[in-house]
Protein backbone atom coordinates (compact mmCIF):
# COMPACT_ATOMS: atom_id res chain seq x y z
CA UNK A 1 0.00 0.00 0.00
CA UNK A 2 2.97 2.16 0.95
CA UNK A 3 4.18 1.47 -2.51
CA UNK A 4 0.88 2.28 -4.44
CA UNK A 5 1.34 5.87 -2.19
CA UNK A 6 4.81 6.11 -3.71
CA UNK A 7 3.68 5.29 -7.03
CA UNK A 8 0.67 7.31 -7.44
CA UNK A 9 2.47 10.23 -6.09
CA UNK A 10 5.27 9.86 -8.15
CA UNK A 11 2.96 9.94 -11.60
CA UNK A 12 1.35 12.94 -10.50
CA UNK A 13 4.95 14.75 -10.01
CA UNK A 14 6.56 13.15 -12.95
CA UNK A 15 6.04 15.02 -16.25
CA UNK A 16 2.44 15.17 -17.14
CA UNK A 17 1.11 14.02 -14.18
CA UNK A 18 -1.08 17.14 -13.46
CA UNK A 19 0.89 18.20 -10.47
CA UNK A 20 0.13 22.01 -10.36
CA UNK A 21 -2.49 22.25 -11.93
CA UNK A 22 -4.57 22.82 -9.26
CA UNK A 23 -2.25 24.81 -7.52
CA UNK A 24 -1.82 27.07 -10.59
CA UNK A 25 -5.75 27.50 -10.85
CA UNK A 26 -5.61 28.68 -7.44
CA UNK A 27 -3.15 30.80 -7.77
CA UNK A 28 -5.12 32.59 -10.78
CA UNK A 29 -8.40 32.82 -9.01
CA UNK A 30 -6.31 34.61 -6.06
CA UNK A 31 -4.86 37.19 -8.64
CA UNK A 32 -7.87 37.78 -10.67
CA UNK A 33 -10.18 38.08 -8.46
CA UNK A 34 -8.88 41.53 -7.24
CA UNK A 35 -8.33 42.66 -10.98
CA UNK A 36 -12.18 42.03 -11.54
CA UNK A 37 -13.70 43.18 -8.28
CA UNK A 38 -11.45 46.23 -7.85
CA UNK A 39 -8.77 47.37 -5.29
CA UNK A 40 -10.88 48.25 -2.07
CA UNK A 41 -9.42 46.44 0.57
CA UNK A 42 -12.83 46.43 2.92
CA UNK A 43 -14.53 44.51 -0.35
CA UNK A 44 -11.34 42.14 -1.01
CA UNK A 45 -11.37 41.56 3.16
CA UNK A 46 -15.39 40.47 3.00
CA UNK A 47 -15.07 38.48 0.47
CA UNK A 48 -11.67 37.03 0.64
CA UNK A 49 -12.87 33.54 2.91
CA UNK A 50 -15.52 32.49 0.03
CA UNK A 51 -12.74 33.39 -2.70
CA UNK A 52 -10.16 31.28 -1.32
CA UNK A 53 -12.58 28.52 -0.53
CA UNK A 54 -14.40 28.55 -3.86
CA UNK A 55 -11.34 28.81 -5.30
CA UNK A 56 -9.57 25.73 -3.24
CA UNK A 57 -12.79 23.51 -4.21
CA UNK A 58 -12.46 24.35 -7.86
CA UNK A 59 -9.66 23.89 -7.76
CA UNK A 60 -9.51 20.38 -6.61
CA UNK A 61 -12.31 19.39 -8.99
CA UNK A 62 -9.76 19.94 -11.59
CA UNK A 63 -7.04 16.94 -11.13
CA UNK A 64 -10.58 14.59 -10.26
CA UNK A 65 -11.07 12.87 -12.93
CA UNK A 66 -7.03 11.84 -13.14
CA UNK A 67 -7.69 9.35 -9.92
CA UNK A 68 -8.68 6.47 -12.22
CA UNK A 69 -9.39 7.01 -15.43
CA UNK A 70 -5.67 7.12 -16.43
CA UNK A 71 -5.62 3.32 -14.65
CA UNK A 72 -8.53 2.32 -15.93
CA UNK A 73 -7.12 3.39 -19.70
CA UNK A 74 -3.95 1.46 -19.49
CA UNK A 75 -5.33 -1.45 -18.04
CA UNK A 76 -3.91 -0.75 -14.15
CA UNK A 77 -7.57 -0.33 -12.79
CA UNK A 78 -7.89 -4.56 -13.37
CA UNK A 79 -4.84 -5.24 -12.48
CA UNK A 80 -5.02 -3.65 -8.97
CA UNK A 81 -8.18 -5.13 -8.45
CA UNK A 82 -7.10 -8.34 -9.13
CA UNK A 83 -4.30 -7.96 -6.85
CA UNK A 84 -4.09 -8.94 -3.35
CA UNK A 85 -4.87 -5.24 -1.99
CA UNK A 86 -8.55 -4.65 -0.99
CA UNK A 87 -9.92 -2.42 -3.48
CA UNK A 88 -10.90 0.03 -0.64
CA UNK A 89 -7.51 0.43 0.64
CA UNK A 90 -6.69 1.07 -3.33
CA UNK A 91 -9.38 3.78 -3.27
CA UNK A 92 -8.43 5.22 0.26
CA UNK A 93 -4.51 5.03 -0.81
CA UNK A 94 -5.27 6.86 -4.12
CA UNK A 95 -7.37 9.31 -2.49
CA UNK A 96 -4.70 10.35 -0.02
CA UNK A 97 -1.90 10.57 -2.76
CA UNK A 98 -4.60 13.04 -4.56
CA UNK A 99 -4.81 14.76 -1.21
CA UNK A 100 -0.93 15.01 -1.28
CA UNK A 101 -0.57 16.16 -4.67
CA UNK A 102 -3.24 18.70 -4.72
CA UNK A 103 -4.66 19.32 -0.76
CA UNK A 104 -2.04 19.89 0.80
CA UNK A 105 -0.17 22.43 -1.37
CA UNK A 106 -3.23 24.58 -1.19
CA UNK A 107 -3.35 24.95 2.26
CA UNK A 108 0.09 25.61 2.24
CA UNK A 109 0.37 28.42 -0.05
CA UNK A 110 -3.34 29.76 1.10
CA UNK A 111 -1.72 32.36 3.57
CA UNK A 112 0.16 33.73 0.59
CA UNK A 113 -3.18 34.44 -1.65
CA UNK A 114 -5.16 35.63 1.40
CA UNK A 115 -2.66 38.76 1.80
CA UNK A 116 -3.10 38.65 -1.88
CA UNK A 117 -6.77 39.32 -0.72
CA UNK A 118 -6.48 41.49 2.35
CA UNK A 119 -7.50 38.89 4.34
CA UNK A 120 -7.87 40.32 8.32
CA UNK A 121 -5.03 38.72 10.26
CA UNK A 122 -7.18 36.75 12.30
CA UNK A 123 -8.57 34.51 9.81
CA UNK A 124 -5.33 33.47 8.35
CA UNK A 125 -4.87 30.53 11.47
CA UNK A 126 -8.56 29.53 10.50
CA UNK A 127 -8.18 29.78 6.52
CA UNK A 128 -4.76 27.52 6.70
CA UNK A 129 -7.12 25.42 9.54
CA UNK A 130 -10.39 24.90 7.74
CA UNK A 131 -8.67 24.00 4.19
CA UNK A 132 -6.02 21.31 6.03
CA UNK A 133 -9.63 20.05 7.82
CA UNK A 134 -11.57 19.94 4.57
CA UNK A 135 -9.43 19.74 1.62
CA UNK A 136 -9.06 16.16 2.58
CA UNK A 137 -13.05 15.22 2.34
CA UNK A 138 -13.03 17.19 -1.06
CA UNK A 139 -10.48 14.38 -2.33
CA UNK A 140 -12.56 11.51 -0.82
CA UNK A 141 -15.82 13.02 -1.90
CA UNK A 142 -13.82 13.54 -5.47
CA UNK A 143 -12.60 10.16 -6.08
CA UNK A 144 -16.12 8.72 -5.21
CA UNK A 145 -17.36 11.02 -7.90
CA UNK A 146 -14.29 9.50 -10.26
CA UNK A 147 -15.20 5.92 -8.93
CA UNK A 148 -18.45 6.38 -10.52
CA UNK A 149 -17.86 7.45 -13.30
CA UNK A 150 -14.29 5.23 -14.18
CA UNK A 151 -14.92 4.18 -17.83
CA UNK A 152 -17.20 6.88 -19.25
CA UNK A 153 -15.12 8.41 -21.90
CA UNK A 154 -15.08 12.11 -20.97
CA UNK A 155 -17.47 11.78 -18.07
CA UNK A 156 -15.84 14.93 -16.42
CA UNK A 157 -18.65 17.09 -17.05
CA UNK A 158 -20.90 13.84 -15.70
CA UNK A 159 -18.65 13.08 -12.37
CA UNK A 160 -18.46 17.66 -11.94
CA UNK A 161 -22.29 17.39 -11.80
CA UNK A 162 -22.55 15.07 -9.17
CA UNK A 163 -19.68 16.09 -6.99
CA UNK A 164 -20.50 19.46 -6.95
CA UNK A 165 -23.22 18.72 -4.74
CA UNK A 166 -21.54 16.80 -2.51
CA UNK A 167 -19.08 19.19 -1.96
CA UNK A 168 -21.30 21.99 -0.83
CA UNK A 169 -21.39 21.72 3.03
CA UNK A 170 -17.47 21.40 3.08
CA UNK A 171 -17.84 24.69 1.02
CA UNK A 172 -20.31 26.13 3.20
CA UNK A 173 -18.93 25.26 6.40
CA UNK A 174 -15.13 25.66 5.31
CA UNK A 175 -15.69 29.42 4.80
CA UNK A 176 -17.84 29.89 7.51
CA UNK A 177 -14.53 29.31 9.78
CA UNK A 178 -12.67 31.31 8.09
CA UNK A 179 -15.33 34.27 7.73
CA UNK A 180 -15.83 33.69 11.34
CA UNK A 181 -12.27 34.00 12.54
CA UNK A 182 -11.63 37.19 10.41
CA UNK A 183 -14.26 38.65 12.64
CA UNK A 184 -12.82 37.54 15.74
CA UNK A 185 -16.20 35.28 16.32
CA UNK A 186 -16.46 31.84 17.88
CA UNK A 187 -15.54 29.12 15.44
CA UNK A 188 -16.20 25.80 17.19
CA UNK A 189 -19.42 24.58 15.90
CA UNK A 190 -18.64 25.37 12.25
CA UNK A 191 -15.28 24.08 12.60
CA UNK A 192 -16.76 20.87 14.52
CA UNK A 193 -19.07 20.63 11.57
CA UNK A 194 -16.30 20.73 9.31
CA UNK A 195 -14.13 17.69 10.77
CA UNK A 196 -17.54 15.73 10.86
CA UNK A 197 -17.96 16.01 7.66
CA UNK A 198 -14.55 14.81 6.89
CA UNK A 199 -14.38 12.35 9.15
CA UNK A 200 -17.64 10.80 8.01
CA UNK A 201 -16.20 10.48 4.65
CA UNK A 202 -13.24 9.65 4.94
CA UNK A 203 -14.77 6.65 7.13
CA UNK A 204 -17.36 5.80 4.68
CA UNK A 205 -16.86 6.60 1.18
CA UNK A 206 -13.69 4.28 0.20
CA UNK A 207 -16.04 1.67 0.66
CA UNK A 208 -18.89 2.87 -1.40
CA UNK A 209 -16.14 4.19 -4.25
CA UNK A 210 -14.65 0.39 -4.20
CA UNK A 211 -18.01 -0.88 -4.68
CA UNK A 212 -18.98 1.69 -7.78
CA UNK A 213 -15.58 0.85 -9.29
CA UNK A 214 -16.02 -2.99 -8.97
CA UNK A 215 -19.54 -2.77 -11.13
CA UNK A 216 -17.71 -0.84 -13.75
CA UNK A 217 -15.28 -2.75 -14.26
CA UNK A 218 -17.35 -5.48 -15.31
CA UNK B 1 -8.77 -25.43 -10.52
CA UNK B 2 -11.52 -26.94 -11.18
CA UNK B 3 -14.78 -24.93 -13.33
CA UNK B 4 -18.15 -26.44 -13.21
CA UNK B 5 -20.85 -25.40 -15.80
CA UNK B 6 -19.85 -21.87 -15.63
CA UNK B 7 -22.41 -19.36 -17.80
CA UNK B 8 -20.66 -15.89 -18.26
CA UNK B 9 -21.78 -12.97 -19.40
CA UNK B 10 -20.80 -9.54 -21.28
CA UNK B 11 -23.03 -6.68 -21.67
CA UNK B 12 -25.88 -8.51 -20.30
CA UNK B 13 -25.64 -11.22 -22.96
CA UNK B 14 -24.59 -14.44 -22.03
CA UNK B 15 -22.09 -15.41 -24.13
CA UNK B 16 -20.68 -19.15 -22.89
CA UNK B 17 -22.73 -21.55 -20.49
CA UNK B 18 -21.79 -25.36 -19.17
CA UNK B 19 -17.82 -24.49 -19.30
CA UNK B 20 -16.11 -27.20 -17.43
CA UNK B 21 -12.59 -28.33 -17.28
CA UNK B 22 -9.79 -28.71 -14.92
CA UNK B 23 -6.68 -26.91 -14.36
CA UNK B 24 -3.74 -29.29 -12.74
CA UNK B 25 -0.60 -28.58 -11.25
CA UNK B 26 2.08 -28.06 -13.86
CA UNK B 27 -0.66 -27.77 -16.87
CA UNK B 28 -1.57 -25.47 -19.51
CA UNK B 29 -5.02 -25.45 -21.06
CA UNK B 30 -4.89 -22.82 -23.90
CA UNK B 31 -8.49 -21.79 -24.66
CA UNK B 32 -9.66 -21.63 -28.44
CA UNK B 33 -12.46 -20.03 -30.20
CA UNK B 34 -13.73 -17.55 -33.06
CA UNK B 35 -13.33 -13.74 -31.74
CA UNK B 36 -16.46 -13.14 -29.19
CA UNK B 37 -17.27 -16.45 -28.29
CA UNK B 38 -15.96 -15.20 -24.73
CA UNK B 39 -12.60 -15.54 -24.24
CA UNK B 40 -12.15 -12.63 -22.37
CA UNK B 41 -15.13 -12.88 -20.57
CA UNK B 42 -14.25 -16.19 -19.56
CA UNK B 43 -10.60 -14.92 -17.86
CA UNK B 44 -12.25 -11.89 -16.83
CA UNK B 45 -14.72 -14.18 -14.89
CA UNK B 46 -11.93 -16.11 -14.06
CA UNK B 47 -10.11 -13.78 -12.09
CA UNK B 48 -12.54 -12.45 -10.44
CA UNK B 49 -13.59 -9.12 -12.36
CA UNK B 50 -16.71 -9.98 -12.86
CA UNK B 51 -19.39 -12.49 -11.35
CA UNK B 52 -20.51 -15.84 -13.62
CA UNK B 53 -24.05 -16.19 -14.24
CA UNK B 54 -24.04 -19.50 -12.85
CA UNK B 55 -22.06 -22.70 -12.15
CA UNK B 56 -18.68 -22.99 -9.71
CA UNK B 57 -15.01 -22.35 -10.01
CA UNK B 58 -13.59 -23.89 -7.32
CA UNK B 59 -10.17 -22.43 -7.03
CA UNK B 60 -7.07 -21.32 -3.95
CA UNK B 61 -7.36 -18.23 -2.23
CA UNK B 62 -4.93 -15.96 -4.05
CA UNK B 63 -3.54 -18.62 -6.31
CA UNK B 64 -4.11 -16.49 -9.35
CA UNK B 65 -2.84 -13.85 -11.14
CA UNK B 66 -4.32 -11.85 -14.18
CA UNK B 67 -2.44 -10.43 -17.40
CA UNK B 68 -4.93 -8.63 -19.59
CA UNK B 69 -5.01 -7.06 -23.15
CA UNK B 70 -3.85 -4.15 -22.06
CA UNK B 71 -0.31 -4.38 -19.57
CA UNK B 72 -1.08 -1.51 -17.18
CA UNK B 73 2.44 -0.09 -18.05
CA UNK B 74 2.94 3.05 -16.37
CA UNK B 75 4.88 5.41 -19.24
CA UNK B 76 6.56 7.58 -16.91
CA UNK B 77 8.00 5.00 -14.52
CA UNK B 78 11.01 2.97 -15.50
CA UNK B 79 10.89 -0.63 -16.25
CA UNK B 80 11.96 -1.40 -12.57
CA UNK B 81 9.70 0.94 -10.69
CA UNK B 82 6.83 -0.51 -13.02
CA UNK B 83 7.42 -4.51 -11.91
CA UNK B 84 8.98 -3.03 -8.32
CA UNK B 85 5.10 -1.83 -7.77
CA UNK B 86 3.64 -4.71 -8.82
CA UNK B 87 6.55 -6.56 -6.26
CA UNK B 88 5.71 -4.74 -3.31
CA UNK B 89 2.02 -5.02 -4.38
CA UNK B 90 1.74 -9.14 -4.04
CA UNK B 91 4.29 -8.77 -1.22
CA UNK B 92 7.32 -10.79 -3.49
CA UNK B 93 10.02 -8.50 -3.43
CA UNK B 94 12.73 -9.49 -5.86
CA UNK B 95 12.35 -8.06 -9.62
CA UNK B 96 15.75 -9.19 -10.74
CA UNK B 97 14.36 -12.71 -12.04
CA UNK B 98 11.83 -11.25 -13.94
CA UNK B 99 13.69 -8.76 -15.43
CA UNK B 100 16.32 -11.48 -16.57
CA UNK B 101 13.56 -14.04 -17.14
CA UNK B 102 12.04 -11.69 -20.29
CA UNK B 103 15.84 -10.45 -21.39
CA UNK B 104 14.55 -6.92 -20.08
CA UNK B 105 17.68 -6.14 -18.10
CA UNK B 106 18.91 -3.56 -20.52
CA UNK B 107 16.08 -1.75 -20.42
CA UNK B 108 15.98 -1.52 -16.73
CA UNK B 109 16.35 2.22 -16.10
CA UNK B 110 14.60 3.24 -19.09
CA UNK B 111 11.22 5.09 -19.01
CA UNK B 112 8.22 2.40 -20.41
CA UNK B 113 7.02 5.64 -22.31
CA UNK B 114 10.53 4.95 -24.58
CA UNK B 115 9.68 1.19 -25.20
CA UNK B 116 8.17 -0.90 -28.47
CA UNK B 117 5.05 -2.72 -27.87
CA UNK B 118 6.97 -6.08 -27.83
CA UNK B 119 8.75 -4.64 -25.50
CA UNK B 120 6.02 -3.76 -23.04
CA UNK B 121 4.10 -6.57 -23.61
CA UNK B 122 7.44 -8.41 -22.33
CA UNK B 123 7.26 -5.76 -19.10
CA UNK B 124 3.26 -6.75 -18.76
CA UNK B 125 4.65 -10.74 -18.85
CA UNK B 126 7.40 -10.02 -16.31
CA UNK B 127 4.35 -8.67 -13.96
CA UNK B 128 3.15 -12.44 -13.87
CA UNK B 129 6.61 -13.32 -12.55
CA UNK B 130 6.72 -11.18 -9.69
CA UNK B 131 3.31 -11.37 -8.41
CA UNK B 132 4.55 -15.15 -7.17
CA UNK B 133 1.00 -16.67 -7.66
CA UNK B 134 0.83 -20.50 -9.45
CA UNK B 135 -2.35 -19.96 -11.22
CA UNK B 136 -1.52 -17.72 -14.51
CA UNK B 137 -4.27 -16.59 -16.26
CA UNK B 138 -3.18 -15.07 -19.98
CA UNK B 139 -5.13 -13.35 -22.62
CA UNK B 140 -3.46 -13.18 -25.86
CA UNK B 141 -0.08 -13.11 -24.20
CA UNK B 142 2.09 -12.97 -27.82
CA UNK B 143 0.47 -10.24 -29.24
CA UNK B 144 3.03 -7.93 -30.29
CA UNK B 145 5.71 -10.04 -29.40
CA UNK B 146 8.45 -11.36 -32.32
CA UNK B 147 9.19 -14.97 -32.63
CA UNK B 148 12.25 -15.05 -30.31
CA UNK B 149 10.02 -13.60 -27.89
CA UNK B 150 7.40 -15.67 -28.25
CA UNK B 151 10.10 -18.78 -27.74
CA UNK B 152 11.09 -16.72 -24.79
CA UNK B 153 7.88 -16.35 -22.95
CA UNK B 154 7.33 -19.80 -24.29
CA UNK B 155 10.48 -21.28 -22.10
CA UNK B 156 8.87 -18.71 -19.10
CA UNK B 157 5.42 -20.47 -18.91
CA UNK B 158 7.33 -23.76 -19.37
CA UNK B 159 9.65 -23.37 -16.07
CA UNK B 160 6.36 -22.19 -14.27
CA UNK B 161 4.65 -25.27 -14.92
CA UNK B 162 8.01 -27.34 -14.37
CA UNK B 163 7.87 -25.57 -10.94
CA UNK B 164 4.53 -27.06 -10.11
CA UNK B 165 2.23 -23.96 -11.53
CA UNK B 166 -0.15 -23.38 -14.45
CA UNK B 167 -1.72 -21.81 -16.79
CA UNK B 168 -4.40 -20.89 -18.79
CA UNK B 169 -3.84 -19.15 -21.62
CA UNK B 170 -6.11 -17.98 -24.25
CA UNK B 171 -4.25 -17.82 -27.89
CA UNK B 172 -4.24 -18.18 -31.36
CA UNK B 173 -0.66 -19.24 -31.95
CA UNK B 174 0.94 -22.43 -31.26
CA UNK B 175 3.12 -21.50 -28.09
CA UNK B 176 5.15 -24.78 -28.37
CA UNK B 177 3.93 -26.11 -25.16
CA UNK B 178 2.81 -29.55 -24.22
CA UNK B 179 -1.19 -27.71 -23.31
CA UNK B 180 -4.56 -29.16 -23.75
CA UNK B 181 -6.40 -27.29 -26.39
CA UNK B 182 -9.90 -26.42 -25.02
CA UNK B 183 -12.02 -24.96 -27.75
CA UNK B 184 -14.86 -23.09 -26.25
CA UNK B 185 -17.37 -22.93 -29.71
CA UNK B 186 -19.13 -25.93 -27.94
CA UNK B 187 -20.27 -24.17 -25.04
CA UNK B 188 -21.73 -21.11 -26.93
CA UNK B 189 -24.54 -19.80 -25.07
CA UNK B 190 -27.89 -20.40 -26.41
CA UNK B 191 -30.25 -16.93 -27.23
CA UNK B 192 -33.03 -16.42 -25.31
CA UNK B 193 -34.99 -17.60 -27.54
CA UNK B 194 -34.18 -20.67 -28.17
CA UNK B 195 -34.36 -21.72 -24.37
CA UNK B 196 -31.03 -19.79 -23.52
CA UNK B 197 -30.26 -17.76 -20.33
CA UNK B 198 -30.79 -14.53 -19.81
CA UNK B 199 -28.00 -11.86 -19.23
CA UNK B 200 -28.04 -10.26 -15.91
CA UNK B 201 -28.83 -7.08 -17.20
CA UNK B 202 -32.08 -8.18 -18.48
CA UNK B 203 -33.16 -10.19 -15.85
CA UNK B 204 -34.15 -6.97 -13.66
CA UNK B 205 -36.51 -5.82 -16.30
CA UNK B 206 -38.37 -9.50 -16.10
Amino acid sequence: MIALLIRDVRLAIRAGGGFGLGLAFFLLVAVIVPLGVGPEPSVLARIAPGILWVGALLACLLSLDRIFALDYEDGSLDLLATSPMPLEAVVAVKSLAHWLVTGLPLVLVSPVLGLLLNLEAAGYVWLVASLALGTPALSVIGAFGAALTVGVKRGGLLMSLLVLPLYMPTLIFGAEVVKRGAAGLAVGTPLALLAGITAGAVALLPFASAAAIRVNLR
Amino acid sequence: MQVNDLAVARGGVAVLEGVTFRLMPGRALVLRGPNGIGKTTLLRSLAGLQPALAGEVTVAAEAVAYAAHADGVKAVLTVAENLRFWAAAYGTHSVAQALEAMNLEALANRRAAHLSAGQKRRLGLARLLVTGRPIWLMDEPTVSLDAASVALFAGVVARHLGTGGSALIASHIDLGLEAEVLDLTPFKARSPAAGGRLGAFDEAFE
